[in-house]
């Protein structure tokens, strides 16, 4: 390294924009240089008061209101002020162009590390990982959360803010159950939104009105239909079978569960895939940042600057420290992603015979597949190698309520890497996070009671808040809603019911 | 910047409205007004009555703030990696800890549960805090009303004017009328002058001109240049002095006297209440005297200048005798306060319960002493029964004085009418 002229950029530690822009030059060049293929970037400086409204807003650049954000904004700011917690140095939004937001207060060199992070590294992810290429549409989201913001504040006015906050609330106790996992959802701009939004009011309300019709059908009519069930097969979507069914909402309120269904589908994507997410963008503001230092662009000062903070974020304390929250999915991700390098570039015979197709392989054409075709689950069942299982010291705990021990199911030795990479995939599986609960059936013909059915996974029962989420549930439904368990022996027993008959009291009836 | 040309842009929105959250965080104390308005009257008890100017830390229990979700209960199997083996092998059973999560805590999902203790804890602003406390009295814009207050002269300069004492003498005016003087006085005659020397001069310049008629000339100039000579310098025409007037201002200094009966009849509840109106009467004071002092007295059968923490949380037992209060009240006011330079405010809380023999004494040293030196003198009486003699004594004296409020107050709400009076009658 000695003979390449270094002629580093300052190092500040002040920021300026002139700065900003040499930096971001210099990282895009190099970005070029492993295809980091980016929606164009938009970086925005903001205070930190700004990073907090941000932080509120679960990271939308601008969201319809409602009382849950301004909860969120107490939290972050009675955190901070209480110097609990510092703000994340950046939050970096899905959408094209790709917005990162950096703080005033950082360093230059903390501004690099979030652009290299931020603008190249999740704006890569976004653009090219599979799930978010199917699941959101970073070109359209913008303009959608205007329309979703106008639209919820335009029914604020005409039905009073409690009526839409009222619909919000149980539109987000079951936000959870509002994603489509196997249909792709089309994509439109603002323009065609609304037109298709006024529409649809009136389409939507005649197909409700139609599956609820009263009037009787003629007797011909009526030998020819036999009693059918609905829903046909089991909806695991429970706001968009809302959205298209319930029989007493109005127009404007099935708009309202439509937004907050876009909004969970929209997210989706970034619960299944923190692990690769954080894990992509800190290989490569590391990767970037080390090769700025080795082409002589950057001072030594901005590299131990640099590392404090890049050690800090790969930390994975152990199970028995008392700052172990679990496993770091910024430790985790950066270190698979380490690893995937390490095993094409030095495999070693227990890598060759663990990943025959990756070992000796074309490096960056396999982080780049890696990062492209997985979730966390599949990845880590995918890629997680026996070096990085005995690197992390990992080990398996069974946790069965019908003993009254735990006992270490698995060990970083030959017999447990097979076990372990299944449990940390499956701990990453969100069908396994969330409980399976789909809408089993309505009487369309009866007393039009909506029943949801529960299948427990590894006899995990439902937390209790469950009978206040039905709660939500029959405020949207407009009748008697049931919530049914199936356990192993196919018997049915009810956990819940909203309203609750007297033979079914669990707790005190109260209004949400 | 160049940034339209680049792939990237930056955008500087520092200075950008903050406070985007506003909304929202509106939105959340509105929802949870009832627990936050609970946590309000606690903390009122808890606060002094002269601490105003700081917002309130609110607790709300975070099972009522929590927003459910279908989630994962305890029990059934549930199997985990943790990274740090330090001492475990496949099969090792391990005492379940306290909590039966597994090793460790698990990953955070008790944040959402709404199971845990804790209190969700923020501050309100001192604004919010007020709003709350005094929203059920539907408190008026204090600012718009001035009270009648005592008033100070102050002197300040008012001009000019022309006759005053040497010691006011505006040089500068004198002067400049002076030199108005003189210029006025000489003008014409230099004028003169200035023609008469031509003349001269002319005269003199040409042969044969008469002797007599240059002499004439020159004795015609003598007499002017004397004359001009003598305008004299300054005159008592001249003279300017500075002028000064009086102002009316009002004082901004006030006392305010808080007496409350203390025997064993009032208890802690009838306090808070007292204490509110305390509260109100010296944030309505506050908002107009910059200078404030308060003087707690508490009496039962003796009086006694107390701070406020005995004077709300002491109890005493006893018979009730509230014309001690008045006389130490008076005493205090003339021996600190005296009349001509402090706004006397009084308040006086009560359960109604006096001495009858009493009653017609405190009526007395009212009418005498306290209520002609008073700017206003309120009496709240809280309680549920009938009134008795102490009540219809202070009735009385409604019809002589305009600065005596009575009221009675069962709950709090019934505080704000008594500011009202309050306000009415003072308000200019």
């Amino acid at each position: 390294m000695g003979n390449i002229a270094r002629t580093p950029l300052s190092d500040g530690p002040e920021w300026s924009f002139e700065l900003l822009q040499e930096y971001l030059d210099e990282i895009e060049r190099i970005a070029a240089l492993y295809r980091l293929e980016t929606y164009p970037n938009q970086i925005e400086v903001i205070t930190a008061e700004q990073m907090m409204d941000a932080y509120a807003g679960i990271g939308m650049p601008l969201g319809y209101t409602h009382w849950s954000f301004g909860k969120r904004f107490i939290e972050t700011e009675q955190g901070y002020k209480r110097g609990q917690m510092g703000l994340a140095y950046e939050i970096v939004i899905n959408s094209n162009p790709c917005i990162a937001y950096l703080m005033e207060e950082n360093t230059m060199t903390m501004q690099a590390l979030v652009i290299a992070h931020a603008s190249f590294g999740h704006n890569s992810f976004f653009k090219n990982n599979y799930l978010f290429k199917a699941w959101t549409d970073a070109g359209s989201i913008i303009d959608y959360l205007v329309f979703a913001k106008n639209y919820i504040s335009e029914c604020e006015q005409k039905y009073g803010v409690e009526q839409v906050e009222n619909i919000l609330d149980s539109c987000h106790a079951l936000m959870n159950y509002g994603v489509d996992r196997y249909k792709r959802p089309t994509e439109i701009s603002l323009k065609e939104e609304q037109l298709r939004q006024e529409e649809r009011e009136e389409y939507l309300q005649s197909q409700v009105n139609d599956l609820w019709r009263t009037i009787p059908l003629s007797p011909q009519e009526q030998a020819k239909t036999k009693p059918r069930r609905f829903p046909a097969e089991p909806e695991e979507n429970i706001l968009y079978f809302i959205e298209k069914n319930a029989p007493l909402l109005d127009p404007w309120q099935r708009e309202i569960v439509r937004i907050v269904r876009k909004m969970a589908q929209y997210f989706y994507p970034q619960k299944q895939t923190q692990v690769m997410n954080e894990g992509w963008a800190t290989f490569w503001h590391y990767t970037l940042l080390n090769r700025l230092y080795d082409d002589g662009k950057v001072t030594d000062r901005f590299m131990m600057e640099f590392l404090q903070s890049h050690t800090g974020v790969i930390a994975q304390p152990s199970y028995n420290s008392p700052y172990y929250k679990g496993i770091n999915p910024y430790a985790l991700g950066f270190n698979m992603f380490v690893d995937i390098r390490r095993i094409c570039e030095e495999p070693t015979d227990e890598d060759k015979a663990w990943f025959p197709d990756i070992a000796g392989s074309d490096w960056l054409d396999t982080l780049h597949f890696a990062m492209q075709n997985f979730k966390d689950e599949s990845f880590i069942s995918q890629y997680l190698s026996p070096r990085l299982i005995r690197q992390f010291k990992l080990f398996g705990i069974l946790d069965d309520d019908q003993k009254n021990y735990l006992s270490v199911s698995a060990i970083h030795d030959e017999q447990g890497y097979h076990d372990i990479r299944r449990i940390l995939s499956q701990q990453y599986n969100l069908s396994n996070i969330e409980p399976n609960i789909q809408v089993h059936e309505v009487k369309i013909s009866g007393d039009r009671s909506l029943t949801l059915r529960y299948v427990p996974s590894n006899h995990i029962p439902l937390a209790d808040t469950c009978s206040e989420v039905m709660k939500h549930l029959h405020r949207l439904w407009g009748f008697a809603v049931t919530l049914e368990e199936k356990d192993d022996e196919d018997n049915i027993n009810v956990i819940a019911k909203c309203p609750e008959h007297l033979e079914e009291r669990r707790k005190q009836p109260s209004s949400i | 910047m160049v940034g339209e040309v680049r792939m990237a842009n930056f955008i500087d929105r520092r200075l950008n409205a903050k406070g985007k959250s506003t909304v929202n965080r509106q939105r959340f104390i509105t929802r949870y007004k009832q627990q936050i308005k609970k946590a309000v009257s606690d903390a009122v008890t808890r606060r002094s009555v002269t601490d105003v100017d700081k917002g309130e830390k609110i607790g709300i229990p975070t099972r009522d703030i929590s927003e459910p979700m279908f989630h994962q209960g305890q029990g059934g199997v549930k199997e985990r990696v943790h990274p740090g083996n330090d001492q475990f092998v496949r099969g090792d059973q391990i005492e379940r800890p306290p909590g039966g999560d597994g090793a460790g805590a698990g990953k955070g999902k008790a944040s959402d549960s709404g199971e845990g203790q804790d209190d969700f804890v923020f501050e309100i602003s001192k604004d919010e805090y007020l709003e709350l406390l005094f929203e059920d009295l539907e408190l008026p814009n204090l600012q718009k009303n001035r009270l009648n207050k005592l008033v100070e002269y102050q002197t300040y300069r008012s001009g000019f004017t022309n006759d005053g004492v040497p010691a006011n003498i505006n040089i500068i005016r004198s002067l400049r009328s002076s030199l108005a003087r003189r210029i006025a006085m000489s003008a014409s005659k230099k004028k003169l002058l200035k023609e008469l020397e031509e003349e001269l001069l002319l005269l003199e310049n040409t042969p044969g001109s008469k002797a007599e008629t240059i002499m004439e000339l020159k004795k015609q100039i003598d007499l002017l240049k004397q004359k001009i000579a003598s305008v004299p310098f300054i005159d008592t025409f001249d003279l300017r002095y500075n002028n000064y007037a009086k102002r009316e201002v009002p004082s901004s200094q006030a006392v305010m006297f808080c007496l409350m009966d203390v025997s064993g009849s009032m208890d802690q509840a009838t306090k808070d209440m007292a204490k509110r109106f305390y509260i109100l009467l010296y944030l309505f004071l506050t908002r107009t005297y910059k200078n404030l002092d308060v003087v707690y007295i508490r009496h039962h059968t003796q009086a006694k200048e107390v701070d406020e923490h005995e004077f709300f949380y002491s109890q005493e037992t006893g018979g009730t005798i509230v014309s001690s209060a008045l006389k130490l009240m008076h005493e205090i006011q003339q021996a600190r306060y005296p009349a001509s330079e402090w706004n006397i405010y009084a308040a006086q809380a009560s359960d109604g319960d006096n001495w009858a023999d009493d009653s017609p004494t405190c009526r007395q040293l009212l009418d005498k002493q306290i209520l002609p030196l008073v700017r206003y003198f309120s009496y709240i009486e809280i309680t549920n029964r009938t009134h008795q003699t102490l009540w219809r004594e202070y009735e009385s004296l409604q019809q002589k004085y305009d600065n005596i409020a009575v009221q009675h107050i069962r709950q709090a709400e019934d505080i704000y009418p008594v500011f009202r009076e309050l306000f009415k009658k003072q308000a200019v």
